[in-house]
């Protein structure tokens, strides 16, 4: 949808402004955490907008001391995003520490020279989760993700770098909600009006990338996903038809990576299949 | 009987499948409610199991001969009147969620679920018995009806369970956060709020709902548990997405007075609700499913409003129990 194409007719938005929702998200870290008798929590600090904002429930959740942010930056990493980081744990109080991932990343790519930036991105992704999961046994913390629903939907995300997590206050939060809380919290204001980026080279930004801005798409994927429109009745809302089949493209084609791997059934009672209990079960 | 009381809700989180630790709650809470007051404590919805049970459902069963039963039953003695939830497990090896009314070391009551939701994130109707009855029945605190949250939201439950004598509804719940908007209360909360206002003064009843709070798989409920009156008004109310517990005093009085301004449920239809629910079950039998369950011939003849009649026949198509299942 170009801004010159408003909608023709009055459609539904997704709430900005639900006043109990840093309360409700605090009180999940603080039950999640303490349900599994731990205290304390790590996450890596990239000095965007989501982490930050991860950050900060959990801090508000378990008190500052309990958080440990990780900055992981490779090389190319900017300055800027170093910066933000450091920014936020000092406004929230959490402890901050640095590991590079320069060396084994440019280790691994020694023999593939060739690999292109998606191929080294994801390597970076899984290198972050494999040392936030080493950290996270010294800390004695889980390790919490920081994923929002739009990455989530659209499979903007490394499967097994990125979204891994033990658990994850931000997803069910469309970016745009992740920014409207972020500021009513009081996140540091250069973070939150930042350009979101990936920052895997200079000047990337993920909006680039997806050809589409978050509030762009939030819009749709709030009439598709949470209040259940059909495509076309998005479509005669004003938003340009061939974005709501890419959209809705993007989701179908990355449901596995919000799955857990297929299992091939063969016996009578199968893991997630016909063996059903919920994750709380093993509390 | 005491037509006055102190009726009070243990706004509890539990631990799912963990019958030990939710039942130290309950001690808890218990002792806790005795040191108040009051006399009656109602607990959420599945308290005593957690919520989302799915495979767990067996394992954590109360059968007849279960120990944790003959605790309840002690606790009661111990302490105040009180109404579990938990699941409970028939001899024909069925589970239902039941909500158990336990007083002075005896078990007085037993509802068991009927409208099990099976859609959005429920699955009830998969690992659980549906209930088949809605019964007011007689307590030490005047008569009663018990009716587990989704039965109310079904208008027909309240009905049946007002016309059946009961002066006060307890309704124990598990209502999770869902579609949380602008407000501090999501939708659906904001819906049970109103559902129990006109409820109450609908029926001239007291209402006694009592909601969870915790987060089960990332889940939460939202709380808010609360006592209304027979015209609708507030008594007590918790705290929202916080452990709570709230009291607050029900007498027959306040019944007494409320449906004297307001006489609706005396003036009730009877006849011609029963009338016009037969003639509707019969235009609703299922097209192309082969022929129509045989109707108890009582079911065709329209019945005529005298009273003595109608109970004669009320029993009769009410037995067959024959009414095609919608699911």
């Amino acid at each position: 949808m170009s801004a010159a194409r408003r909608p023709p007719r009055e459609f539904p938005e997704m709430p900005l402004d639900a006043p109990e929702l840093r309360r409700i998200l605090a009180g999940f870290v603080r039950n999640e955490v303490r349900k599994v008798g731990g205290e304390r929590v790590v996450l890596g600090l990239s000095g965007g907008v989501d982490s930050s904002l991860a950050a900060f429930l959990a801090a508000e959740a378990l008190g500052p001391a309990n958080v440990l942010g990780i900055r992981m930056p490779y090389r190319t990493s900017s300055r800027e995003s170093l910066e933000h980081a450091a920014l936020v744990a000092e406004a929230i109080g959490i402890e901050i520490r640095t590991i590079e991932i320069t060396p084994q990343i440019d280790a691994y790519f020694t023999a593939f020279p060739d690999a292109a930036a998606v191929r080294r991105g994801n390597k970076m992704a899984r290198e972050r989760m494999a040392i936030l999961y080493d950290q996270s046994v010294v800390w004695r913390g889980l390790v919490l993700g920081t994923s929002n629903k739009t990455e989530l939907l659209l499979g903007y995300g490394t499967i097994y770098g990125d979204t891994a997590s033990a658990l994850n206050p931000l997803g069910d939060l469309y970016k745009t909600q992740v920014w409207a809380l972020s500021e009513r919290v009081g996140i540091p204001a250069p973070v939150v009006r930042k350009a979101p980026s990936a920052d895997l080279w200079h000047g990337q930004t993920d909006e680039d990338e997806l050809g589409f801005t978050y509030r762009e798409v939030d819009r749709l994927l709030y009439l598709l996903i949470d209040e259940r429109w059909e495509e076309d009745e998005i479509a005669a809302a004003g938003f340009a038809p061939a974005l709501v089949r890419r959209v809705a493209g993007m989701v179908r084609r990355s449901q596995f990576k919000r799955r857990p791997p297929v299992i091939a059934k063969v016996s009578a009672r199968t893991i997630d299949h016909d063996f059903r209990y919920a994750r709380d079960w093993g509390c | 009987m005491a037509t006055t009381f102190t009726v009070g809700v243990a706004q509890v989180d539990c631990r799912l499948g963990d019958v030990e630790a939710n039942l130290a709650i309950y001690e808890r809470e218990l002792r806790e409610a005795k040191a108040r007051g009051i006399d009656l404590l109602v607990f959420p919805e599945l308290s005593l199991t957690g919520y989302f049970l799915k495979d767990l459902v067996p394992a954590v069963a109360l059968d007849r001969e279960s120990q944790v039963l003959r605790r309840l039953r002690e606790l009661s003695r111990e302490t105040v009147a009180f109404v579990a939830g938990a699941v409970e497990e028939r001899p024909e090896c069925r589970f239902y969620n039941a909500a158990m009314f336990f007083d002075g070391g005896e078990l007085v009551h037993v509802h068991r679920k009927v409208y099990l939701p099976t859609y959005g994130l429920f699955d009830e109707l998969r690992d659980l018995a549906r209930g088949d009855r809605i019964r007011a029945f007689e307590s030490r605190f005047g008569r009663a009806a018990m009716l587990l949250c989704e039965d109310l939201w079904h208008p027909s439950a309240a009905y049946v369970a007002a016309l059946d004598g009961a002066l006060t509804l307890i309704v124990p719940s598990a209502s999770p956060i869902a579609g949380l908007g602008r407000e501090v209360l999501p939708e659906n909360a904001a819906y049970w709020q109103r559902a129990n206002r006109v409820t109450a003064e609908s029926y001239g009843v007291h209402l006694i709902y009592a909601n969870r709070v915790g987060f089960e798989d990332g889940i939460g409920f939202w709380g808010g548990s609360e006592i209304l009156g027979p015209a609708g008004e507030m008594l007590a109310r918790a705290a929202y997405y916080e452990a709570d517990m709230i009291a607050a005093e029900v007498s027959r009085a306040a019944v007494r007075r409320r449906r004297i301004v307001a006489p609706m449920i005396r003036d009730e239809d009877i006849d011609l609700t029963i009338n016009e629910l037969l003639r509707i079950r019969d235009r609703r039998a299922p097209a192309g499913a082969g022929a129509p369950p045989p109707a108890p011939v009582a079911a065709r003849t329209p019945m005529r409003a005298t009273t003595r009649k109608l109970g004669a026949k009320t029993r009769q198509t009410a037995k067959p129990a024959k009414t095609p299942r919608r699911r």
